[in-house]
């Protein structure tokens, strides 16, 4: 009895700080996506309505939500194999043994997660561009038709994705990087001697060891993908004709740039639910096929 | 409806407690220093303003506050919200009526009549009414700026045309002959599909409300919005005006020397962006002009920055001083020279700085003619909503039969809170 008492004696500290920084903002936002809080609202508190799941209800009437959600599931399911992939593929490079300077790919490799996304978005903004762009003088020099980058509806969530990746990949590859090399050489020496090749070794040796930390990787970036806001917000404003608007850019939109808190409020908890799902889902497919 | 005015419901007042805390303990107020929030370059060169004005008040200071512009309208708010607001500050036009509903503004019609420094008559109505609301002055204007064309005379005259339009016809003609003569890659204008001021000033030139019912309600339904819609996707259907936003045209300037387009419209920062980033060689093929209408000369948008005093302030009389000071014709112009940014007093341009600069005669005839837009906070949000339309007709996602209707009910919707307010002031 006294030493529980002194259990939660000790984690009361961090139980209240979660509580306060935590528990009752989340308690308030809730409370307030059953409003329609806005800028009358801040003037004088009578001016809130109590409005129940009136938000809920009008955000699954509005295209602009759909095409939000559209666009960011896009973004999740395009974007995250894709940028796994290239940490992996990055990853298995430099841990090649014939990989020579390998400190300076690993640097350069590295380089974009951590140059601001502003000065980024410059100059790919010029690699974009439609006929001076370096992207398309590659495509013509194959043969193929330009692409209108970020003024084509079709294209401008592609081109985010390319951005994305290219920003994002060499965290997941340093992760990665590392998982490879926990790897014990010994296990390769042994399968090569039963006669197992380079594909063989992937798949059942390399795969197999990394599967805990790909599946933290696919977490921790699937949650980051949901939550795209940047890359668009500085390359397209959520144009062309709203395509590259995600969820959490719609949500922005509604909060902070026409404050209508409530219903932005509201956003915030339907993108929770969907990331809530997702993650429970990848956890029980890892767990089905024993990787965790 | 269910927040009742107890204290402990009453954010107001627990932040006030907070701030009143604060006051004591962590921020000195000191009674004689004025605290003046202007933005971008405006704030800087106010600084140097200002010491004229400390000499000839010797017991006052001003403290300016540099807001970044991009951040300006949220600071503001966040302001408000916290208790904080400065006793002045320069305020777009457009973002008056949104500080009005929350009434955090002075009304100063009776600064303004007992006032020999402002003087409203020389000012352009069209500017003044923008800082009216409800019957009411809150602002005093301190720099203006509206929409109108600038334009490649050199083209133009290539195209067979030796002055720029008038009209709405004419302008059309001329943009069909530039065409012609440029080709498919290239076009007659810039109406990127990201700006919705030039639709607006279009629009406007219609005289007719650009919402109903006192602002209840959104007017797209009405014969003036067509006639503005068809003339407007007019020069996109006939390829006069790229289908592109300005993100496309990364650099605006290289595409106008490079002759991409001949008209575009714009506000007076451009003047100094053209002197500045043209190439020497295009110097004097570029003009200035006033916006064409349906018939003869039309309006264009009333713009520009207005000071403003808040309500909570304690130094009313002193921040009205400061406003007066700042609207003399003589700082006007020094505060022209210093940031490009035209004067609102129209005295203020006899100057020959001024008066003898071509570019700016096209500015002076427009600001004759501008308008307001509606003075209801939610009008950006509604203007959004008309450019996302414009550009989903354009890219053929939307038939351009279903805009005004489909517009009305997106306004009609975002209004929907302030039509109750109003029937329910009406009612209390």
């Amino acid at each position: 009895m006294r030493s529980s008492l002194a259990a939660w004696l000790f984690v009361a500290p961090a139980l209240l700080a979660i509580a306060v920084f935590f528990v009752v903002p989340v308690a308030a936002a809730l409370l307030m996506s059953t409003t329609d809080f806005d800028i009358y609202a801040l003037a004088d508190l009578r001016n809130v309505r109590f409005v129940g799941l009136g938000n809920y209800l009008h955000l699954l009437q509005r295209p602009l939500f759909w095409r939000a959600l559209l666009n960011t599931m896009f973004f999740v399911v395009v974007g995250v194999p894709l940028s796994i992939g290239t940490s992996l593929a990055a990853a298995l490079l430099l841990n090649s043994p014939l990989a020579r300077l390998k400190g300076f790919y690993r640097t350069a490799l590295f380089a974009p997660v951590v140059t601001t996304l502003v000065a980024v978005a410059v100059v790919w903004r010029f690699l974009l561009h439609t006929r001076y762009g370096l992207l398309n003088y590659g495509l013509s020099s194959l043969g193929l038709t330009p692409v209108d980058w970020l003024g084509d509806p079709r294209w401008a969530m592609p081109a985010i994705v390319l951005l994305s990746v290219w920003k994002n990949f060499g965290y997941n590859m340093i992760i990665l990087l590392a998982g490879l090399q926990a790897i014990p050489g010994e296990m390769y020496e042994a399968a090569r001697l039963d006669g197992a090749g380079p594909g063989a070794l992937f798949r059942h040796i390399t795969l197999p060891a990394l599967a805990p930390m790909l599946l933290m990787v696919s977490i921790l970036t699937m949650a980051g993908h949901f939550q795209l806001f940047a890359e668009p917000y500085v390359m397209t404003q959520g144009g062309p004709a709203e395509r590259t608007v995600t969820v959490l850019y719609f949500m922005y939109e509604e909060g902070f740039k026409w404050w209508s808190l409530g219903s932005a409020s509201s956003v915030a908890f339907v993108l929770f639910l969907f990331m809530f799902g997702f993650t429970l889902l990848q956890l029980r497919v890892s767990r089905g096929t024993g990787t965790a | 409806m269910s927040a009742s005015a107890s204290p402990l419901w009453s954010r107001r007042g627990f932040l006030r407690a907070a701030a009143g805390l604060c006051a004591t303990a962590c921020v000195p107020e000191d009674p004689r220093v004025l605290r003046f929030w202007a933005m971008g370059r405006e704030g800087e060169v106010a600084m140097q303003l200002l010491a004229a004005f400390e000499r000839e008040n010797p017991g006052l200071r001003v403290r300016v506050e540099q807001l970044p512009w991009s951040a300006a309208h949220e600071k503001l708010l966040t302001a408000y919200a916290g208790d904080a607001t400065p006793d002045l500050a320069q305020m777009g036009n457009t973002w008056l009526p949104e500080f009005v509903a929350l009434d955090a503004l002075e009304p100063l019609d009776s600064n303004v009549r007992a006032s020999r420094e402002v003087e409203l008559r020389d000012y352009d109505p069209g500017i003044v009414d923008t800082n009216v609301v409800d019957g009411r002055q809150y602002g005093v204007p301190w720099y203006v700026d509206t929409r109108l064309l600038f334009y490649r005379r050199d083209l133009l005259a290539q195209a067979g045309y030796g002055a720029p339009p008038r009209d709405w016809d004419e302008w059309l003609r001329m943009l069909g002959a530039i065409k012609q003569r440029v080709g498919a890659e290239r076009y007659a204008v810039l109406l990127p599909l990201n700006e919705y001021d030039p639709l607006v000033a279009l629009w406007l030139q219609q005289g007719e409300p650009l919402l109903r019912d006192g602002g209840r309600r959104g007017n797209f339904r009405s014969e003036g919005f067509a006639r503005t819609l068809r003339f407007y996707l007019s020069m996109y259907e006939r390829r006069l005006a790229p289908p592109a936003t300005n993100n496309e045209i990364a650099n605006l300037y290289s595409e106008l020397a490079r002759g991409y387009f001949t008209f575009y419209i714009s506000g007076p920062w451009q003047i100094g962006e053209f002197k500045r980033r043209l190439p020497p060689e295009l110097q004097s093929a570029w003009m200035t002009a006033p916006l064409p209408g349906p018939r003869g000369p039309g309006a264009s948008i009333a713009g520009g920055s207005s000071l403003a005093i808040f309500r909570r302030s304690r130094r009313k009389a002193a921040a009205w001083k400061l406003v007066e000071f700042l609207a003399r014709p003589g700082i006007q112009q020094e505060f022209y020279r210093l940031t490009g940014n035209l004067p609102a007093r129209r005295s203020a341009w006899a100057d020959p700085s001024l008066a003898q600069d071509p570019y700016l005669r096209a500015f002076r005839d427009q600001l004759e003619r501008v308008r307001s837009v509606p003075k209801v906070p939610e009008w950006e949000r509604i203007a959004t909503e008309l450019k996302l339309m414009i550009e989903k007709v354009v890219r053929g996602d939307v038939p351009a039969s279903r805009v005004a209707e489909e517009l009305d009910a997106r306004a009609d919707r975002i209004l929907e809170k302030r039509r109750w307010m109003l029937d329910r002031g009406a009612r209390g």
